[in-house]
């Protein structure tokens, strides 16, 4: 490890890199590599990712006919459950973040590895024992509780696995603020000469905030979920209303959480969004102080929302008009990225490949899943819209089309840097735009099913046959989208076999890890001390932007920069 | 792992292939540790949270149960603690100054105080073991050695709920606080590779001082419920 380390020059053949800097498996396990853990988050995360999936699929199956033949509700009940919580706690909050984040991260600032290259591999192995017994929990029977885990559903009536399944997102929690712990300590710290915040990528930024919120937000719903499970294994009583204990506590401090945890699931997206809109319009991002702030912006006023989960709940109205009036302001951060990410590709050059496609998606299904929020925090149309599907479309637009677009995006960006290798242009464009179809067929029809009044968690709605319509659709959709997300594990696959060497810089992109870093980058990412000396997402400096363009076609273009 | 050349000085402080000098790895522990209290803070405060509504809701209540906590062996307790806050500052002042053998002297005291901590709760919390206030199955109020007392079973259910969640979280910091600082010691004594500098008795430090300020704010809350 050393001898690479120590001023061996930059080589035009196969140099020793990350990924070939040992092949044992004991090097994997036991590696301290930022790389290298991301790689073994992205194996895991994937997994898990097509647990839920299965989950969600069986679910549409069920709800392809109104009367309910295939399951049971209490087997109904399991499914979305797993599905939910696996998706939230195991693929959303750890996806972007311990996956991208973690690569990323530390080669943009210019770092050799995160701050606590140790404590990052006790994150993964937390996260790996987090899922290990969370896949227990679905082998001893599973829960049916929901996500969310209300009270006093969860601590006294459910006789389900429970307690186990709170002790798994327990510990993927600590997972997920050693993380964040180690982000922090790394930007404040570990940056390179002339990376100062406001050169910072906003990817960065993104990161930083998310991190924050992960550390604010992820102790109260660990220490919640440990009074549940308290209260049903010991017969402690703290929610409990047959004690005159409040019920509706838990909600209070579940959402605490979980309301920033929106954000812990979007904003790392919103970060990597940035990062594409600049690259692929050759332009510096419009505004970019306002998108960083607003970043923070979210952030902050992320803590301040959480009531409007509860409008229908005890709270008080005036409780409930300040929550909402709150939830208006937070959109206010999140509309000023989307106009700036608009300018970004006003009169730029922009290029269609596989990344901005999915960030365009973004863009699209963001605004609606945003918007669509706002009907749900005013507490008048609230009243009709919740628990119902519109608030199912509502999430899913966010989170799979803004947090998975996100990731997806980010993915393909990043992959050449990852494996240094190319995927098929031509495949990749091909499942961003059937990603997005299938999409939209999955999660709009929900719209109007909520509208219409078709309550969430119900697996049967023979009262209303009208509804089958709308729920063939989306099912017919969510077939499409499944096919879709199947396709990039082929691809990227074969990518890493068959793939071309993709070279330092296919996308003649700005920031340090395109710049400065190999691809795939050494085991200490820089074969030199890093120096920024430029602003960020400083394209204007490319001059002969039109010639690169002409080249974009599919395929990379080979570099041509002297190292520096 | 560092790979940075080797230093004439076979004790100079070890610095980590990530870091450009010893300088950036201290910072970034400090600054990794105060972050990791933050956490921690949140954790309790969200327990305080819960106990200041119930406290608001129970408030005559709280007081009669709370005259079953020993406030005087508590009361020790803050005591124990706040010395062995001061030995602890005492070690770091020591590990700065490079004197091992102090340094061990004073962690080892800070340790033994974290024990008589234990014992001392100990002797507090097992009669509540075999007086049925445990909220569980066998949970029983008034107590049994004091028939008396009002308050209703159900809400003082609730209050020995948050007293144990809050005391045994805090038990639990003090033991990991203990384990921390008896594997410090060892590692001066045997002279480990990563402790050749004061940082890791700075943080062990940090977090010494958060159990005890922890029980500062819990010291009050429970034991000392005014009328």
């Amino acid at each position: 490890m050393s001898e690479a380390a120590i001023g061996v020059t930059h080589a035009e053949e196969p140099t020793l890199n990350y990924l070939n800097n040992g092949h044992s498996i004991a090097s994997w396990l036991l590696t301290k590599d930022h790389k290298r853990i991301a790689v073994l988050y992205l194996i895991s995360v994937t997994l898990m990712f097509f647990i839920g999936s299965i989950a969600a699929g069986l679910m549409r199956l069920e709800l392809t006919s109104p009367h309910g033949q295939l399951f049971t509700s209490e087997q109904y009940n399991k499914l979305f459950s797993t599905h939910g919580i696996i998706m939230v706690f195991f693929f959303i909050v750890p996806g972007i973040p311990a996956v991208l984040g973690n690569f990323a991260l530390p080669i943009m600032i210019g770092a050799r590895d995160l701050a606590f290259p140790r404590l990052n591999l006790l994150s993964w192995y937390l996260y790996v024992i987090a899922a290990l017994l969370f896949i227990t929990t679905l082998i001893m029977g599973g829960v049916d509780s929901g996500w969310t885990f209300y009270t006093p559903l969860s601590s006294t009536y459910s006789n389900t696995q429970i307690s186990m399944a709170l002790i798994a997102v327990f510990i993927a929690g600590f997972s997920s603020i050693f993380t964040g712990l180690n982000f922090i300590a790394t930007v404040h710290k570990m940056r390179a000469p002339g990376m100062t915040w406001f050169r910072l990528p906003l990817f960065v930024w993104a990161q930083y905030a998310t991190s924050v919120i992960i550390m604010l937000g992820t102790p109260v719903v660990a220490i919640t979920l440990v009074l549940v499970v308290l209260e049903r294994q010991l017969k402690f009583g703290i929610f409990s209303p047959e004690l005159g204990g409040d019920p509706v506590l838990f909600q209070h401090m579940f959402w605490f959480y979980s309301h920033p945890a929106v954000y812990i699931m979007v904003l790392p997206a919103m970060g990597v969004i940035s990062e594409l809109m600049a690259c692929f319009s050759r332009r510096r991002v419009f505004g970019y102080q306002f998108v960083a702030f607003s970043t923070l912006g979210i952030a902050g006023m992320g803590f301040l929302v959480w009531g409007h989960h509860m409008f229908i709940t005890s709270q008080s109205m005036l409780q409930g008009i300040v929550f909402s009036l709150i939830s208006f302001l937070v959109a206010v951060p999140s509309a000023i990225k989307v106009f700036n990410w608009s300018f970004t590709m006003y009169k730029g050059s922009v290029v269609f490949s596989t990344p901005m496609i999915y960030a365009l998606g973004f863009l699209g299904l963001f605004v609606i899943g945003g918007l669509t929020g706002l009907y749900l925090g005013s507490m008048g149309t609230d009243v009709h819209l919740t628990g119902t599907y519109f608030i199912v479309a509502h999430f899913h637009f966010v989170m799979v089309g803004g947090a998975i677009m996100g990731f997806l995006g980010g993915l393909h960006f990043w992959w050449p840097k990852m494996f240094g290798k190319m995927y098929s242009e031509f495949w990749g464009r091909l499942a961003a735009m059937i990603i997005f179809v299938g999409f939209n067929f999955t999660f709009f029809p929900q719209f109007i099913l909520g509208y219409l009044g078709m309550p969430r968690r119900y697996h049967y709605y023979y009262f209303a046959p009208e509804w089958q319509l709308y729920n063939v659709l989306s099912s017919a959709g969510a077939t499409v989208l499944g096919i879709g997300f199947l396709m990039p594990a082929f691809y990227l696959t074969h990518s890493l076999i068959k793939g071309k060497a993709a070279g330092r810089n296919p996308w003649e992109a700005k920031g340090v890890e395109w710049e400065q870093a190999d691809s795939p980058p050494d085991t200490h990412n820089f074969h030199h001390k890093v120096i920024v000396t430029e602003p960020p997402y400083n394209y204007d400096a490319i001059s002969d932007t039109n010639k690169h363009r002409a080249k974009f076609g599919g395929d990379p273009i080979p570099h041509h920069e002297e190292p520096v | 792992m560092a790979v940075h050349a080797p230093t004439l000085d076979p004790d100079a402080p070890v610095v980590y292939e990530q870091y450009e000098d010893i300088d950036q790895q201290q910072e970034t522990y400090i600054v990794g540790m105060w972050a990791f209290l933050v956490t921690e803070v949140m954790m309790f405060g969200a327990l305080f949270f819960v106990y200041s509504l119930y406290r608001w809701k129970f408030q005559e209540e709280f007081f009669i149960y709370h005259e079953h906590l020993r406030w005087d062996w508590a009361g020790l307790n803050t005591l124990n603690l706040l010395t062995s806050s001061f030995f602890m500052a005492k070690a770091v002042q020591s590990a700065q100054l490079n004197n091992s053998k102090k340094q061990r002297k004073f962690l080892w005291a800070t340790f033994a105080c974290g024990g008589l901590f234990l014992v001392i709760k100990a002797i507090e919390w097992i009669p509540k073991f075999q007086t049925h206030l445990v909220p569980n199955n066998t949970f029983h109020w008034p107590p049994v050695d004091a028939p008396g007392m009002g308050g209703s079973p159900e809400h003082a259910r609730i209050f020995f709920s948050l007293y144990f969640t809050m005391t045994g979280l805090h038990g639990l910091h003090v033991v990991i606080g203990m384990i921390a600082i008896a594997t410090l010691a060892l590692m001066v004594k045997f002279k480990a590779k990563p402790i050749t500098d004061y940082i890791p008795t700075e943080m062990v430090g940090l977090y010494w001082h958060f159990v005890d300020i922890a029980w500062i704010f819990l010291y009050p809350c429970y034991y000392l419920i005014p009328k």
